[in-house]
């Protein structure tokens, strides 16, 4: 019997890369099939071609028995595929509503409509109200939004694309119910994702492709995540070891009751921000970006004012300048790597020059030394194992994994007394991810305090020692690793602290 | 400028002249509101009027026909809105630098052909005939008085109010405008929408600029638009990108410009200098004002103002 879709050799040449390279997929109606890969393997070139988005050069694709080669999102649609985005194609300034209006061919009436959102997500449990201003709305919310948008049009694929790298664990268990409900109605789901574990338990079938290839079809919950890994990249890696809390020793760094106010309308405030870390130690900071992370990092580093107490080594921070806390041993490696790490028309050696000068000494009264700065690139490069052509090339011809394992590296190999990150391995694959965790989990045990700000839950539970939640700019207790459960992580990332019931959801841009 | 007389002496006669004094500011802010609604900055609606008034004044004083030339001016304004499009939509142009270079040109082009047309008068623009109703008394001075291009105007505004809020394709542009890339891979023409709203504003700006020179002055002189090009950016911004904000910074606008020539034929003992600024600054305050109350997230810029787009490909 034929399978509801099927691809066959589906090609994509991009100037110089393959992005797919004669890949077969197939998938039954009901089916949640997992399509897996690393960071540039051609997933999301695969599933531009479904939906439209893109013309294969070679191949063809069948659905339901019949010729399928879509013009434009729009034809995906009238033949029944529907897109979930990993980021959301929202309109912020606009209505439920009018969002869910906009991305239908042929909508009702607005009352119509909204009785419709209504029904539906009575139907599925994606409660929603059709006229709150999307720009308001939580991120979990926001995708209950693109959902319902889907299901408006009675999808006979739909295609999810990371849904979950946004989402509490809470809110991701609601959404497999909602998922495995549509199944069981005939729908057939393509879920990508790079979360083994969560692949294990909602598919029965992957597809995983390697540089653009379709390199084994099998049963994930037959396979160990370790075996899935390796399948999408293609040799056997070591996971990072797990740090081992040592014995409680005196802080290094410490923060008390800091807050700082939102500097935009769409930032978030800190109140009350409280935690310590001492030397070997490293304390993951948990939660869903955009409730503080990108501020908390900031009030560290010294580019956000701060009320409250900082101090590190004992001394007072928060009227020091980003500089002074350089030269005092405290590093920090923002979220951004692009535009915020690292200046991207710059190359390689400038950029290492740019956060090492003070620790480093790369400059001699106000004169670079760049044969002494060329070095330390180069020792970043081998060390973290950054794959360029060389120091010279600018920093925006790196992929982005390369660029991480570059700029979270120069901090690193600074070795400093203490270094704060943010999203670490943010869009990075496994390999590099591994390597980046290792070098945190190894400048711990040569006696640095290291804080991690981290959405990837699974992450922070492999390597630090505690625990600390951060949600709508409050950060709970921190617990040591081995004494909180992901349950718990996982109502304190959706804001229940207990106290603070009620409080507004943030509505930070993702 | 100045039509007045006598001045201060009629509030219904003073509300009407504010009315068409507020015409060429509001025809090209509610061309320049659906351009950026799209997500394009253009910063050349000087040079869209400019080039409208003169277009609109050589057609109408060449044909006879004043109805003739904002035909004229409606084209011209769209062809050199055209231009802007096709730099920044196709070839990737920077939309400030491409703006700020279309005021430029279109003040320098309309110095050259509007060379020998200083000094002549144009055909008068037909008003309607309300009959007895322009006869009552206050009423007819505030509602039945004005040429056909006010109602045309006002109408317009409505319109626009209308196909942004509730038509679909008002939808699709506000969704270009708020995240281009979303609105592309929901199957939306990017590229063509805004082409499309381009040469809207681009019109809009030409008929503004006409109005200036065929009614409200009525004569052709160099550099005539004196800036209200810019006014125009300044309200679509402070009007929040909403067509009734505009509309109120437009008349205010005009109201104040009014005010201070009376003034200044009053002989008060201030500075006409001073009193030449007090339209911009008292404008800009109190749309200022205005933004600031209410909902933070409902005044926002659309979010790919000034953005470019590349579909990927």
């Amino acid at each position: 019997m034929a399978r509801f879709f099927d691809a066959e050799e589906i090609s994509k040449t991009y100037p110089g890369v393959k992005a797919n390279d004669r890949v077969k997929l197939s998938i039954d109606s009901g089916e949640i099939h997992a399509l897996l890969g690393e960071n540039g393997s051609g997933k999301s070139t695969l599933v531009k071609i479904i939906y439209g988005l893109l013309p294969p050069d070679e191949g063809k694709m069948l659905l339901n028995g019949q010729f399928y080669s879509p013009q434009s999102p729009r034809q995906a649609r009238a033949n029944g595929v529907a897109m979930v985005f990993q980021h959301f194609s929202l309109f912020e300034a606009m209505t439920v509503a009018e969002n869910i209006e906009v991305g239908m061919d042929d909508p009702p009436s607005r009352s119509k409509l909204e009785a419709n959102i209504d029904q539906i997500g009575k139907q599925y449990r994606l409660p929603i109200f059709p006229k709150r201003i999307v720009g308001d709305l939580s991120v979990g919310e926001r995708q209950r939004v693109e959902i319902i948008r889907c299901l408006m049009q009675n999808p006979k694929l739909l295609i999810m694309d990371e849904p979950t790298s946004v989402l509490t664990p809470q809110e991701a268990d609601q959404l497999f119910a909602t998922l495995r409900e549509l199944s069981s109605e005939g729908t057939a789901i393509l879920y990508i994702s790079h979360k083994l574990e969560e692949i294990r338990t909602l598919c029965k079938r992957a597809t995983i492709l390697r540089t653009g290839r379709v390199v084994n079809v099998c049963n994930p919950q037959s396979r160990s995540a370790q075996e899935l890994a390796e399948l999408m990249v293609g040799s056997s890696f070591a996971m990072a070891s797990k740090r081992t809390p040592s014995e409680v020793s005196e802080p290094l760094l410490q923060a008390v009751n800091l807050s700082c106010k939102a500097a935009t309308e769409f930032g978030v405030s800190l109140s009350g921000v409280s935690f310590s870390v001492g030397k070997g130690e490293i304390l993951g900071i948990a939660g869903i970006a955009g409730n503080g992370q990108k501020e908390l990092a900031a009030v560290i580093s010294g580019e956000a004012t701060a009320v409250g107490s900082l101090r590190f080594r004992g001394i007072d921070l928060l009227g020091k300048s980003i500089t002074e806390r350089r030269s005092l041993g405290l590093l920090t490696a923002p979220e951004e790597r692009l535009g915020h790490s690292a200046a991207s028309e710059m190359s390689l050696t400038e950029n290492a020059f740019l956060t090492a000068d003070q620790r480093m000494v790369l400059s001699k009264k106000g004169v670079i030394d760049w044969k002494k700065t060329k070095e330390f690139a180069l020792s970043i490069i081998s060390q973290f194992d950054v794959r360029v052509t060389g120091v010279d090339s600018h920093a925006r011809a790196l992929s982005g994994g390369n660029l991480q394992k570059f700029v979270i590296g120069r901090e690193i190999a600074q070795i400093p007394e203490s270094l704060v990150v943010n999203q670490p391995t943010w869009g990075v694959d496994a390999a590099a991810a591994a390597i980046i965790r290792q070098a945190l989990v190894d400048l711990a045990s040569k006696g640095g305090a290291v804080v991690i700000i981290s959405q990837d839950l699974d992450e922070l539970l492999e390597i630090s020692s505690s625990i600390a939640v951060l949600s709508c700019g409050k950060l709970s207790q921190p617990k040591n690793t081995n004494d909180i459960t992901r349950n718990e992580i996982g109502l304190l990332m959706g804001g229940v602290h207990g106290s603070t019931i009620g409080s507004e959801t943030s509505g930070a841009a993702a | 400028m100045l039509e007045v007389e006598f001045p201060g002496i009629n509030l219904s006669v003073f509300l009407a002249t504010m009315v068409v004094a507020a015409m060429p500011v509001l025809l090209a802010a509610i061309g320049e509101l659906v351009v950026e609604k799209s997500g394009v900055l253009n910063l050349g609606v000087e040079g869209l009027m400019i080039i409208g008034a003169v277009c609109g004044f050589i057609v109408s004083v060449e044909t006879g026909s004043s109805i003739v030339g904002i035909f004229g001016a409606l084209l011209a304004g769209a062809s050199l809105a055209g231009i802007f499009g096709l730099l920044t939509q196709y070839f990737h142009a920077s939309q400030v630098a491409t703006g700020l270079a279309l005021t430029l040109f279109g003040l320098g082009l309309s110095a050259l052909l509007g060379q020998s047309y200083t000094g002549i008068r144009p055909p008068d623009f037909p008003v309607p005939d309300f009959g007895f109703l322009s006869e009552l008394p206050v009423i007819g001075i505030l509602f039945f008085s004005y040429d056909i291009l006010v109602y045309f105007s006002i109408l317009l505004v409505i319109v626009i109010w209308w196909f942004l809020k509730y038509s679909r394709t008002g939808l699709a542009l506000r969704a270009i405008g708020e995240n281009h890339n979303a609105a592309h891979s929901l199957g939306y023409h990017v590229t063509r929408v805004r082409l499309a709203a381009i040469l809207f504003g681009g019109a809009c700006g030409g008929l503004g600029g006409a109005y200036l020179a065929l009614i409200r002055v009525p004569q052709w002189t160099e550099g005539m638009t004196a800036g209200a090009g810019w006014i125009a950016l300044a309200l679509v911004v402070f009007g929040s990108w909403r067509p009734f904000r505009v509309v109120f910074g437009a008349f205010l606008f005009g109201g104040i410009t009014l005010l201070q020539l009376n003034l200044q034929a009053l002989g008060i003992a201030i500075n006409p200098a001073y009193l030449s600024m007090t339209p911009y600054i008292v404008t800009i305050v109190a749309l200022v004002v205005i933004s600031r109350m209410g909902n933070q997230t409902s005044i926002r810029a659309p979010a790919c103002l000034g953005k470019p787009f590349d579909a990927p490909k």
